[in-house]
């Protein structure tokens, strides 16, 4: 692999047929590109700070607190859309989750392999349909199905729990959810698998010659091993949930409220920002800004979060996994 | 690489294909880069870039309304098969478009909601032209309930107030005798979206419901009551409508007539219920352009809803371009004599020819009043203090 330029002593000594000059030249390349990441996440934060300065300054911190959104009155406050971008989140994880890792034992330890690569292909497909895709299916087919089946139907047994009270609209916090869920499975379910597959056999051998069942064995010493990439991976799909746009904003009824039941209409902060950034100017659009700020340091942080757990089960054993 | 691979079989597998990987990569990123440069000759060969075959030809480029985007892409259709000229618009949002033409980075913004006072008295130099007219309908979907039910302002204030929550309300009855409404909790559906058509929406509510107007009032988006829908843009709320059982939602007129929802007769000025169609929409715009300013006027105060006349529809709306008047202020001489040209000469086959472009997408034609003041208006434009020939 060593580029055929011949120099100086320097370079032989580490390398008897080049020189450091391709060395230098692959430094310097690949430090160009990170650091053109780090300027445009640098530049991304600073616009958007200057953006939103107008609305910081009228605002301060009351704006993370402040349940109104009103542009007649030019109120503005996060509150109902951090409420909603957690909350479709949780949804989201909750009922993705389980049925990620699901899918990633069953492709990871149990599936013949005449069916593994089919399905892995299939979760991988999954990933590349556009959100918008599932926001249409979500409008006619989800959300009808929500209102007429699912909903009436937690509410009838669930009826009790508060967050199962209320109007039944079919659009609300719930069906984003449950799209979050499905736009979450691809990720989570691939990462998974990986992390699952990157469990030494030893292991697998080790639970299974002590007499553990196959549950016990993936349990104990596959589930168990991979632990922290399982993590990761949710994390990531977490982040996938924050940021999740059009998908939401078609099936989650687009109110600027907090209401303690899943069947009401909610808002994100995605969803909000998309939904009024193109008409708005002055106060408005700097608070949209800020939005996006609140947004981007939360992915920010969640995306953080989400590296270091991957570089510590895929930097820690190799790169047996890639 | 070769000396970190610990499984002794893998160095004879990995061999062959080291040396294949590299021509893998070559023919991926070939593909791409050919990709890329196919999509460049294609669409120079279909004509479709625009720029290859008729290089002398002008382009205008404008930007703004959403509710003006099915119509302008018609006229942009239209005329450059008819002159070669290029228009671009970009449905970017009224809002977007008023920032960028007084930014002077257009040649012309579209709006639906008119330049406010401060708008017009910091920029006196642009000129408001109504280009077309859009009927807002109540679209409803009410299981059992015929379309063209009676709705008047008042009840669709209460609607979305929240204080009219059930399609058996007694009040929404009374207009109607004979149909039978089912006890059914009302779903007022709304855009999400800042958009022309809340804003016409609201302004009628506020011209007719005093609460209305003290509690919500006119605008592009509003701070809508508790337990309503919002959906993006007049499709979204179209659907809302369409798959909701009593549901209720503001849409245009061509979206109600696509989607073949149930929409309402609404009460006008003079007391009559009056469905919207084309020809009542003209019968408002007819009798609201009475009194319609100057171009070059405060048009912030026009509005056609719950206009005078016993045929007029009363939720409507005017769309307007936005253009200079002296057109010669673009800064590093973007705006040549020519261009200016080609600029009249197309707002002045968007009044008059392009009225007909309009109907077949259910936009009302403007009345002849309204075109003989925008007659007036672009023949005042000018280009270094010369008049334009029209």
């Amino acid at each position: 692999m060593a580029f055929p330029f011949r120099r100086g002593a320097r370079g032989a000594r580490r390398n008897p047929t080049g020189s450091t000059w391709g060395d230098t030249l692959f430094h310097l390349g690949s430090g160009a590109a990170a650091i053109v990441l780090l300027a445009l996440l640098g530049l991304i934060v600073l616009v958007l700070s200057l953006d939103a300065a107008q609305s910081i300054g009228v605002f301060g911190f009351g704006f993370l607190g402040n349940r109104i959104w009103d542009p007649n009155t030019d109120q503005f406050g996060a509150l109902p859309f951090i409420y909603g971008t957690l909350v479709t989140s949780a949804i989201g994880l909750l009922l993705g989750v389980p049925v990620s890792l699901g899918i990633a034992i069953f492709l990871a330890e149990l599936a013949p392999a005449s069916i593994r690569a089919p399905l892995t292909y299939v979760v991988e497909l999954l990933a590349a349909i556009p959100s918008v895709v599932y926001g249409l299916w979500g409008i006619f087919v989800l959300v009808p199905a929500m209102a007429n089946v699912v909903d009436p139907a937690l509410q009838s047994v669930l009826g009790f729990l508060p967050i199962f009270q209320g109007p039944v609209y079919g659009y609300g916090l719930l069906s984003a959810g449950v799209i979050l869920a499905i736009m979450i499975i691809p990720t989570v379910a691939a990462i998974s698998r990986d992390a699952l597959l990157a469990v030494p056999q030893s292991q697998r051998e080790a639970a299974l010659s002590l007499g553990a069942t196959r549950w016990e064995s993936t349990r104990m010493g596959v589930l168990r091993y991979a632990r922290s990439g399982i993590f990761g991976a949710i994390i990531l799909g977490l982040g996938r949930a924050f940021g999740e746009t059009i998908a939401v904003t078609m099936v989650i009824g687009n109110a600027n409220e907090i209401s303690g039941s899943l069947f009401a209409p909610g808002n994100t902060l995605s969803s909000v920002l998309a939904s009024n950034i193109r008409e708005a100017f002055g106060l408005q659009a700097s608070a949209l800004i800020e939005l996006a700020l609140v947004l981007f340091l939360v992915t920010l942080v969640i995306n953080a979060f989400a590296r270091i757990m991957v570089w510590r089960v895929f930097g820690e054993r190799g790169e047996a996994v890639s | 690489m070769a000396d970190k691979v610990t499984n002794p079989e893998e160095p004879e597998s990995l061999q062959p294909r080291k040396s294949r990987r590299g021509l893998w990569v070559g023919i991926a990123a070939v593909v791409v880069v050919g990709v890329i440069l196919a999509a460049g000759f294609t669409t120079s060969w279909f004509g479709l870039a625009g720029s290859g075959s008729s290089a002398q030809a002008v382009t205008l480029n404008g930007a703004g309304s959403t509710f003006a985007l099915p119509v302008i892409s018609a006229w942009s259709t239209q005329y450059r098969s008819l002159t070669g000229v290029q228009v671009n618009y970009q449905g970017t949002g009224s809002g977007a478009g008023i920032n960028a033409i007084i930014a002077k980075s257009l040649d012309f913004g579209a709006t639906d909601a008119p330049l406010n006072s401060t708008q017009h008295a910091q920029n006196p130099s642009l000129l408001t032209i109504p280009e077309s007219l859009g009927a807002v309908t109540m679209a409803y979907n009410v299981p059992g309930v015929p379309s063209h039910i009676n709705i008047t302002g008042t009840i669709i204030a209460g609607i979305y107030l929240r204080t009219i929550t059930n399609w058996n309300d007694p009040n929404i009855s009374a207009l109607n005798p004979g149909v039978t409404f089912p006890d059914l909790p009302i779903i007022p559906a709304h855009r999400s979206d800042a958009s022309g058509t809340t804003y016409c929406f609201t302004n009628y509510l506020s011209v007719v419901n005093a609460t209305w107007a003290s509690q919500i009032g006119t605008a592009k988006s509003v701070s809508w009551p508790e337990g309503e829908i919002g959906a993006q843009g007049n499709p979204g709320v179209a659907a809302v409508v369409q798959g909701t059982k009593g549901a209720i939602g503001y849409v245009e007129l061509a979206y109600s007539l696509q989607n073949n929802l149930a929409y309402a007769k609404v009460e006008n000025a003079a007391g009559n219920f009056i469905l919207p169609t084309l020809d009542s929409t003209k019968a408002a715009a007819d009798n609201a352009s009475r009194t319609l300013p100057a171009g070059d006027g405060d048009w912030s105060h026009v509005s056609v809803v719950n206009a005078i006349g016993a045929d007029s529809y009363p939720i409507a709306t005017f769309t307007y371009l936005l253009v200079y008047k002296e057109l010669n202020v673009y800064p590093g001489g973007v705006m040549t004599q020519s261009r200016a040209q080609t600029l009249v000469s197309f707002l002045w086959w968007a009044i008059h020819d392009g009225q007909s472009a309009a109907s077949t997408l259910q936009y009302v034609p403007l009345p002849s009043s309204v075109v003989s003041g925008d007659v007036t208006t672009i023949q005042s434009m000018t280009f270094n203090g010369q008049s334009l020939s029209t």
